[in-house]
C-alpha cells in the first residue's frame, strides 16, 4: 500500500521539468516537497493528481499503477495555491460537490452529505458558515474550504500545492498544525509542495529536497537536517 | 487664493467642461438624433399609416424571414462561439493563434465579400452549385444562403465575447472538478457554464441584434425577391428606394425598436442580477 515513484520525467516544451524523480513513502505518510521554484516540485505533484502526464517513469500507489489512470478516478484530493473554489457556489455546495458528481448507486444520500459537511465544516474549523460564498472568506478560511472539500471524498491520497504560499505567517502556522492534526486524523498519504524549508520540517515525516528536476536528497527532517548530503542541500538549508 | 497643491488626478474645470461637452454633444448627434428622427420620420404621417403600414403582407413576410434566420443562425453560432470559447481557454494546442484570428475573419472582412465568397461557393457557376441543383437544393436567392451570410457575419459574437472571460478565469477551476471526480460534461455544465453565463447572456444578445440588423452579405445572396426572401434591413432599403418613406420608416423603427429592447434586457438582467455578477468576478 506504499507510495512508489520511479524515474518521473517530464518536459514543457523543450524545458525538462523533471529527469528522474524517484522516492518511495509508506501508507499514510506525510511527504513534502522541498525545493526553489523551477526545480519541479510542483509538477510532480500535478502528475501524481492527474494533471499532468509524465513522459517516462512509474507511480504506484495502492497496488495500482496510478499514472494509466485519469484524475477523476484516482480519487485524490488536490488542494491549489489559488483555493480554486467554484466562486459561483456556497461553502457547502463547493465541499459538497465531490459527492454530488458521484454516479447514482454511489452517491450519498442528501440527508448524508449535508451531515458530512457539517462534520467537515467542524473538522476544519469553520463551523456554520454553509451559505457563504468564496468571495466573503479571507484567505486563509477559503483554504480551510478547499482542504475540506479535497477531504470530503474520501481521497487515498492528499495532494496539497503550495497550500499556504498566499497566506500570511500566523495563519500559515495554524493552518499547518490544523492540517497535520487533520492527516493524522484521516491516515491519508498526503504529499506537500513548499518552498519553505521550516514549513516541510515542521509538518512533515519526510522530507524530498529538489533540484533542476530531480529528487537531491529523501529522509526525515531530522536526518536531512543533520547530515546534508550535497552541497546544494546544505546551502539551502542555510538559505 | 491660489490653490498651490492639488490633487495628481484633479483636473482643471475648463478641461473637464470641454471633454464633458464634447462625449455628451457626439454621443447626441451621432446615436440619439438619428434614433429619434427614425420614430419621429416613422410616425410623420400618423399612428394609423405606421400600423397600417407594418401589417403590409411584404413587410410581414419580411420580419418573419429576418426572425427565422437569427432563431437559426444564432443557437448556431452560439454552440460554436462555446465550442472555440472552450478550446481556446482551456487547452493548448498547434495553431491556436491561427484560430483566434480566423474567429475575427468576419469582422475584418466585409460583409459584401463575405456574400460574394458564397456566390462562387454556391452559384450555379460555383464549386458546389450545379451538384446542389441536382438534388434541387437551392442555397442562393433562398434562405439557406440567407442563413448562411448570418453565421458568417455574426460568428466572432458569442466566442469574441467568452474567450478572454475563460482565459482570465483560468483552468484550477475545471482542474479541481476533474480531482474531485467530475466528468468532463459535468465539469462544464456545473462549473464552465454557470461561471461564463453572463458573458454567454450578452454575446448572444450582440449577436441576435446583429443577425437581425445584417444587410451587406444578406443582400448579396437573397435575390431581393419582394415577400420571399427579403430581410427586414433589406425591405427597408426596397421600400427607400420606391419612395416609399412612411413605409421605410416603420419597418426601419421596428427594427431600433428591437435593437432598443436588447438593450433594455440586458439593462434589466445586470440590474436584477447585480449581486451574482458582482460574486462571480474573480474573488
Amino acid at each position: 500500500m506504499s507510495l512508489v515513484v520511479a524515474s518521473v520525467t517530464k518536459k514543457f516544451a523543450r524545458f525538462p521539468a523533471l529527469r528522474g524523480a524517484s522516492f518511495v513513502a509508506p501508507q499514510g505518510a506525510f511527504v513534502s516537497l522541498l525545493g526553489p521554484s523551477g526545480s519541479g516540485k510542483t509538477t510532480l505533484l500535478r502528475i501524481l493528481g492527474g494533471l499532468e502526464v509524465a513522459d517516462t517513469g512509474s507511480v504506484r500507489f495502492a497496488d495500482l499503477n496510478w499514472l494509466d489512470m485519469p484524475a477523476r478516478t484516482r480519487n485524490a484530493g488536490f488542494v491549489f495555491q489559488q483555493y480554486a473554489l467554484f466562486r459561483h457556489m456556497t461553502v457547502a455546495d463547493n465541499i459538497a460537490f465531490g459527492l454530488k458528481v458521484r454516479p447514482r448507486d454511489m452517491r450519498p444520500s442528501r440527508a448524508d452529505i449535508k451531515k458530512r459537511v457539517t462534520d467537515l465544516l467542524a473538522l476544519v474549523q469553520l463551523a456554520g458558515l454553509e451559505d457563504r460564498y468564496p468571495s466573503q472568506l479571507s484567505g486563509g478560511q477559503r483554504q480551510r474550504v478547499a482542504l475540506a472539500r479535497a477531504l470530503a471524498i474520501e481521497p487515498r491520497m492528499l495532494l496539497l500545492d503550495e497550500p499556504f504560499g498566499a497566506l500570511d505567517t500566523k495563519v500559515r502556522k495554524e493552518l499547518r498544525a490544523d492540517l497535520r492534526r487533520i492527516h493524522d486524523h484521516a491516515g491519508v498519504t498526503t504529499v506537500f509542495v513548499t518552498h519553505d524549508q521550516e514549513e516541510a520540517f515542521a509538518v512533515a515525516d519526510l522530507v524530498a529536497v529538489m533540484r533542476d528536476g530531480r529528487i537531491e536528497q529523501y529522509g526525515t527532517p531530522q536526518d536531512v537536517r543533520r547530515d546534508p548530503k550535497t552541497a546544494f542541500v546544505s546551502d539551502f538549508l542555510s538559505a | 487664493m491660489n490653490k498651490i497643491f492639488s490633487k495628481p488626478t484633479e483636473d482643471p474645470l475648463w478641461l473637464k467642461l470641454t471633454l464633458g461637452i464634447i462625449a455628451v454633444g457626439f454621443i447626441a448627434i451621432m446615436l440619439l438624433m438619428p434614433l429619434v428622427l427614425v420614430f419621429k420620420e416613422a410616425l410623420a404621417s400618423g399612428v394609423r399609416t405606421f400600423f397600417s403600414a407594418m401589417v403590409e403582407p411584404d413587410t410581414l413576410a419580411a420580419v418573419k424571414l429576418s426572425l427565422l434566420a437569427a432563431a437559426i443562425a444564432v443557437p448556431l453560432n452560439t454552440v460554436f462561439g462555446i465550442a472555440a470559447a472552450w478550446s481556446i481557454a482551456k487547452f493548448d494546442f498547434r495553431g491556436k493563434t491561427f484560430l483566434v484570428t480566423l474567429i475575427d475573419l468576419p469582422f475584418s472582412v466585409s460583409p459584401v465579400v463575405a456574400g460574394l465568397v458564397y456566390v462562387l461557393v454556391f452559384g450555379m457557376q460555383g464549386w458546389l452549385g450545379p451538384t446542389l441543383a441536382g438534388y434541387d437544393i437551392r442555397v442562393l436567392f433562398a434562405l439557406p444562403g440567407i442563413v448562411l451570410a448570418t453565421i458568417f457575419v455574426t460568428f466572432p459574437f458569442v466566442a469574441r465575447e467568452l474567450i478572454p472571460l475563460m482565459v482570465d478565469q483560468g483552468r484550477d477551476e475545471e482542474e479541481a472538478a476533474a480531482t474531485l471526480g467530475a466528468s468532463g460534461f459535468q465539469t462544464f455544465m456545473r462549473v464552465t457554464l454557470p461561471n461564463i453565463k453572463w458573458g454567454l447572456l450578452y454575446g448572444i444578445l450582440l449577436c441576435n441584434a446583429r443577425a437581425l440588423g445584417e444587410f451587406g452579405a444578406v443582400s448579396v445572396l437573397s435575390g431581393h425577391i419582394r415577400g420571399q426572401t427579403n430581410t427586414m434591413p433589406l425591405h427597408v432599403e426596397l421600400l427607400y428606394n420606391n419612395y416609399d418613406y412612411t413605409g421605410a420608416f416603420a419597418v426601419a423603427a421596428l427594427l431600433a425598436m428591437l435593437a432598443l429592447l436588447t438593450l433594455a434586457l440586458k439593462s434589466f438582467l445586470e440590474w436584477r442580477y447585480a449581486d451574482e455578477l458582482a460574486a462571480s468576478h474573480r474573488h
